[in-house]
């Protein structure tokens, strides 16, 4: 999905604020929500609560602390899994609790084709102009535009089958390299490239590299 | 901090630095560290012409075991939103000022690699031993956002 949370390339969000001896956490219930995620991992789906995250308001996303996206995208799967309801976790909390918006009607998924790279390092490659409105890694800002791979990470899991459906397989991953004029035209930097991991599924081939 | 073991005992072992830019994670391991979020690093070298930095666009992915937990800032929107479209502008808001020829090599963790900068060691750090080489290396030169 467009969602919030795919921030690359955005404009007007200000300057980076580093706060000075910063804490691991701020206050004890972040300590208690990373504990409930990460100390609970395994049998989770990282790909789901990921998307369940990428669901939030946009407008709850960027205005709360970091800890409250992993609280929303928890309570979110536990309400949409049966666990707790709605109801049973505003008693709880003493008061409204806002949660990620449902997932919309999704095509099934296409499973993962094979875990043998069909592109070598090297290959030019350009990265598909889809939109899904499922979960996916694929950042916007590189979609349609060309890159060339540079490594080769080995076949995993697809997130963007893996946090809707419950289908085996694994996909290769590549370590994908852009030069910045290809991602933001000609004011960009001659001496910058980004590089961007991509599943097998977001990249085809083409003949022309990148002309910049 | 872990991550600064590993960059001073690549600084002062050319064998392991050869071991380290090939497979990170086994390197890594070789000191004994790594687990979650550390299952897959790629270490990224700098060098006089290159610069490499770490961001993640998409959420807050980030090399655990060598850095620990990331700082608010590098989970921030600013930070995700502009580290891939403006990095010497960035870099130099946030007090890296890199000269015009070096060249800025980004890194946008969307995958399962976790990666984590090799910082050039600095001069005149011929005399120092690995534990005060590490005590050189901080978790943002590891980042990338500054230089040690």
């Amino acid at each position: 999905m467009n969602g919030i949370h795919d921030l690359g390339g955005m404009d007007g969000l200000g300057p980076v604020e580093v706060e000075a001896d910063e804490p691991v956490f701020h206050a004890p219930w972040e300590r208690m929500v990373f504990g409930s995620v990460v100390g609970r991992q395994s049998g989770r789906n990282v790909h789901a609560f990921r998307h369940a995250i990428e669901r939030m308001d946009p407008a709850h996303y960027l205005t709360s602390p970091y800890y409250e996206h992993w609280l929303t995208g928890l309570a979110t799967l536990m309400i949409e899994r049966g666990v707790i309801t709605a109801e049973e976790l505003e008693a709880r909390a003493g008061g409204r609790f806002p949660l990620s918006r449902p997932i919309p009607p999704l095509p099934p998924p296409t499973p993962p084709a094979s875990a043998a790279p069909r592109f070598a390092i090297g290959s030019a490659v350009r990265v598909v102009n889809e939109h899904p409105l499922g979960h996916t890694r694929c950042p916007r800002y590189v979609r349609g535009k060309r890159g060339v791979v540079v490594r080769h990470d080995g076949a995993f899991a697809v997130p963007d089958v893996a946090a809707h459906a419950d289908l085996t397989g694994e996909e290769p991953v590549y370590g994908v390299r852009f030069a910045a004029r290809e991602l933001w035209g000609d004011a960009a930097g001659v001496r910058e490239t980004v590089h961007v991991d991509l599943w097998e599924r977001w990249l085809e081939p083409t003949r022309t590299t990148s002309a910049r | 901090m872990n991550g600064a073991r590993v960059v001073a005992r690549a600084w002062v072992d050319p064998a392991y630095r050869a071991r380290l830019l090939a497979d990170g994670t086994a390197a890594i391991a070789e000191l004994g560290f790594g687990g979650p979020e550390g299952e897959h690093i790629v270490v990224v070298e700098n060098g006089p012409a290159v610069h490499n930095v770490v961001v993640c666009t998409l959420c807050s992915c980030y090399p655990w075991p060598v850095l620990g937990l990331p700082p608010t800032w590098y989970k921030s929107a600013p930070y995700r939103a502009r580290m891939v479209r403006e990095p010497r502008v960035l870099l130099r808001e946030m007090g890296l000022d890199l000269p015009e020829d070096v060249e800025i090599r980004v890194w946008d963790s969307s995958a399962e690699s976790r990666y984590m900068v090799l910082p050039e060691r600095p001069a005149g750090t011929e005399s120092l031993d690995e534990a005060a080489l590490a005590a050189l290396v901080s978790r943002d030169a590891m980042i990338g956002t500054v230089r040690p």
